[in-house]
């Protein structure tokens, strides 16, 4: 099938607003158009590793993942009067879970079914629309993007149909498409590539489709593939002897997450996904490097060293969120950490060095049944037989298959230290093991998807949890409650002391108070807000700027929940809006 | 354990079994005939399960019992439009009374046919279940839990579809089971 794509540039814009059926903000007539971008900030290494405060050019901001923004004009004292500064909407539904980026005034979106929009950071109006026309025998499992990756003057956008592509940032124009693997097989891209001097770094999806995982480096100039490194080794590679025959073919393992990068030994660090399929019974084994981080040379895709958060996955536990990098002080010493809050319900606490991974400390963040403790010499969970599904049998655990924390990341603020973490309690799941055959492009989970439950402890008085950790000290600082929604978003932390997060099926967008938890400010928006809060600032003037559309796993979580007699109803509308916010003077 | 989990969910599904499987040709999977759409004359063979190729008949199908999965075969050269998931089709028998204007006359003795598409995000309807307590029963896509009412016309009743399922009128040609007309409505998922 020939893949086409379209770029609305500002003759056409005016034409496709006026044709859009999705009306969602309250644009009465449409936006104005921009222009052309005249002037562009090249991306460099050397922007990308130290970015100037005002700007949002990385998925986490900065390479090492925390989620956190320097400016501090919008805070604590003012917060309470930020207002809508203008808005975009996308025309696009289902789930909108990139962050806004921004590079000295300009800002570019992406949004599901392979959008790019570019626009003026501060006006809100539009430069250029690239529009991919995806194929129609697709199959979209998880309709999504979270971002293009920005470097000299290009963006790189990976697609659900499992293309990279690379777009002129100027213009929108397409320089380069390729191929990465064939969507037909089970293969698709949804995550922000990451760029490491000239390497566009890309992770597969697809680890329900028993596909083998993989993370792909590309020259970002003409898109020659420079090395793939499988998530799951071959014969004859380390990690090898923890898969049974044949398992390693299909076992999963997706890499759909930007990794992070520590920039002074050079190594990216990237999550990886479950085993497939789901129960452990059909892969034996430890099942490396399943559910696991690996530390990655760039410049090769040798695997230098890794972690495996728990060994042979049975219970849909991806560890896909690539871990924070936190200089730590912890038990009167200082070390460089790497933070994980896991779907595993457990949050890690490891030591890097350029040559290994060490544990360090691990506990639970919400309740969980499938754990009895932690090896405290190696880090290795210790599993309770009667919660972990096995084949021809019903098994229940806790918490569900999206786990503590499914992708959206938490934060850490560089100010009061703290990790912020969107979680999930009184969440618990069960299935029943099936062998089922697998045919390629086809879900292979091990279990008959009508089997599959989510289900509510007895006595739960909330759902989601916004959390707020000291990993110093292995203490939970404050908790927010929310008694009616799970929370499914990403979180941001800013030195104005504010921690920003969406998630919830009341469509709001909230300000908390970093060190107290106290909830400060929030604003509802047209949709529920599954993206990532950015923070950036364009001639002076700090904006906060999120993308509200619901859809994929947060509306999931909802239709089960609405299904489930638990009170709680299904109605979070869909389409996709930017919302920009700024302090009324 | 003393917190066992409530059982107050009744279905969720974050993905879905396939029930569909290719059916084996290798010699000529680039046959362009193989992907174009079911065609008018068209039978209906099973797309899997122990009677995987063989034609389906009304004696094949019981009302109430969940639908069977099939390809368009185009009876003048044995082809069976297997290539591509575009055409696979859910086919199942309901009492006809229950069926509104527009499903009866696309129905042939209480049997109707759809596209197997999901028209959410492409995935395949797999599921056949009670749409919530005491409802008939309905199609459901496991993806993300779109439900469709095949009794009217497949119009979606829950979850994000957009649109409903496109319906493929049936006849009854030399007993066993035929296409009466190419689909109507759009097969596939949105795209944008
Ligand atoms: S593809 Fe069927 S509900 Fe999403």
């Amino acid at each position: 099938m020939t893949i086409k794509s379209t770029t609305v540039t500002s003759k056409t814009v005016k034409q496709w607003l006026l044709s859009s059926s999705v009306a969602l903000t309250c644009l009465a007539a449409p936006a104005a158009i921009a222009g052309p971008i005249e002037s562009y900030s090249s991306v460099t290494s050397a922007r990308l590793e130290n970015p100037e405060p005002g700007n949002w050019m990385l998925y986490r901001r900065t390479y090492d993942g925390q989620g956190y923004s320097p400016l501090d004009q919008i805070n604590t004292t003012n917060v309470k009067n930020l207002v809508p500064a203008w808005t975009f909407a996308t025309g696009v539904v289902e789930g909108h879970e990139a962050p806004p980026l921004v590079n000295n005034g300009v800002m570019f979106i992406t949004t599901p079914m392979g959008q790019v929009i570019a626009l003026n950071a501060k006006t809100g109006d539009q430069y250029w629309r690239y529009k991919r026309e995806l194929p129609e025998d697709l199959f979209q499992l998880h309709p999504t993007n979270r971002g293009v990756g920005l470097w000299q003057d290009k963006l790189y956008l990976a697609t659900t149909d499992d293309h990279l592509v690379a777009l002129d940032a100027k213009t929108g124009k397409v320089l380069w498409d390729k191929k990465v693997q064939d969507y037909k097989k089970g293969q698709y891209l949804t995550l922000m590539p990451l760029i490491v001097d000239g390497k566009v770094m890309v992770g597969g999806s697809g680890g329900e489709f028993g596909v083998r995982g993989y993370v792909a480096a590309y020259d970002a100039e003409d898109g020659k593939e420079l090395w793939r490194t499988f998530t799951i080794p071959a014969e004859g590679e380390p990690g090898h002897d923890t898969w049974s025959g044949d398992d390693w073919k299909s076992g999963g393992g997706s890499a759909w997450m930007t990794g992070t990068y520590d920039k002074d030994t050079k190594t990216v660090y990237w999550g990886v996904g479950n085993a497939a399929p789901w129960p452990g019974g059909m892969h034996p084994g430890d099942n490396l490097y399943t559910s696991s981080v690996i530390a990655l040379d760039p410049a090769t895709g040798k695997i230098k060293t890794h972690f495996q958060y728990h060994q042979n996955d049975s219970w849909d536990w991806d560890e896909v969120d690539a871990p924070m990098l936190v200089d730590l002080q912890r038990d009167g010493r200082s070390f460089k950490s790497l933070i994980h809050p896991g779907r595993d319900a457990i949050f890690w606490v490891l030591e890097r060095t350029p040559e290994r991974i060490n544990y360090v400390s691990g506990w639970n963040f919400v309740h969980t049944d499938v754990w009895k403790g932690i090896e405290p010499e190696t880090g290795r969970p210790i599993v309770d037989p009667a919660h972990k599904p096995t084949l021809g049998k019903r098994v229940d655990f806790c918490p569900s298959l999206w786990g503590g924390k499914d992708w959206p990341s938490a934060a850490y603020s560089q100010k009061t230290r703290f990790v912020y973490v969107p979680a999930n309690e009184n969440f618990c799941g069960g299935f029943t093991g099936e062998k089922l055959p697998l045919v390629p492009g086809q879900l292979w989970l091990g279990t008959k998807a009508e089997d599959i439950g989510l289900t509510v402890r007895p006595g739960a008085d909330h759902f989601g949890e916004l959390q707020a950790w000291d990993p110093a000290s292995g203490k939970k600082v404050w908790s927010h409650n929310f008694p009616k929604s799970q929370l499914f978003g990403s979180v941001t932390a800013t030195a104005g002391d504010l921690v920003l997060v969406g998630g919830t099926n009341d469509r709001m967008f909230r300000a908390f108070h970093a060190k107290t938890g106290e909830l400060l400010w929030e604003q509802k928006t047209n949709s529920g807000i599954m993206g990532m809060p950015v923070a950036y600032e364009v001639d002076g003037v700090q904006y906060i700027a999120v993308q509200s559309g619901w859809g994929v796993d947060a509306q999931r979580i909802q239709d089960a929940l609405a299904k489930g007699n638990t009170g709680v109803e299904d109605n979070v509308p869909q389409g996709g809006v930017v919302w920009v916010f700024a302090v009324k003077q | 354990m003393d917190d066992h989990p409530t059982r107050r969910s009744v279905v969720f599904g974050t993905l879905t079994a396939c029930a569909s499987v290719a059916v084996a040709a290798a010699a000529d999977d680039d046959d362009p005939r193989k992907e174009k759409q079911p065609q008018k004359g068209d039978l209906l063979v099973f797309s899997e399960g122990e009677r995987e190729g063989q034609t389906i008949t009304p004696a094949d199908l019981k009302i109430g019992e969940p639908p069977v999965h099939a390809w368009p075969k185009d009876p003048a050269n044995a082809i069976v439009r297997d290539g591509s998931r575009l055409n696979e089709v859910l086919i199942v028998r309901l009492d006809p009374n229950e069926f509104d204007e527009d499903t009866r006359p696309r129905a042939v003795e209480g049997i109707v046919a759809y596209s197997a598409i999901c028209s959410h995000a492409g995935c395949p309807v797999t599921a056949w279940i009670k749409a919530t307590e005491g409802n008939d029963d309905v199609f459901k896509c496991m993806c993300h839990n779109s439900e469709y009412d095949p009794r009217r016309g497949a119009q979606v009743v829950f979850g994000p579809a957009p649109r409903r399922l496109a319906a493929l009128p049936l006849v009854i040609k030399d007993g066993e089971l035929a296409i009466a007309a190419p689909f109507i409505g759009k097969v596939g998922g949105q795209q944008g």
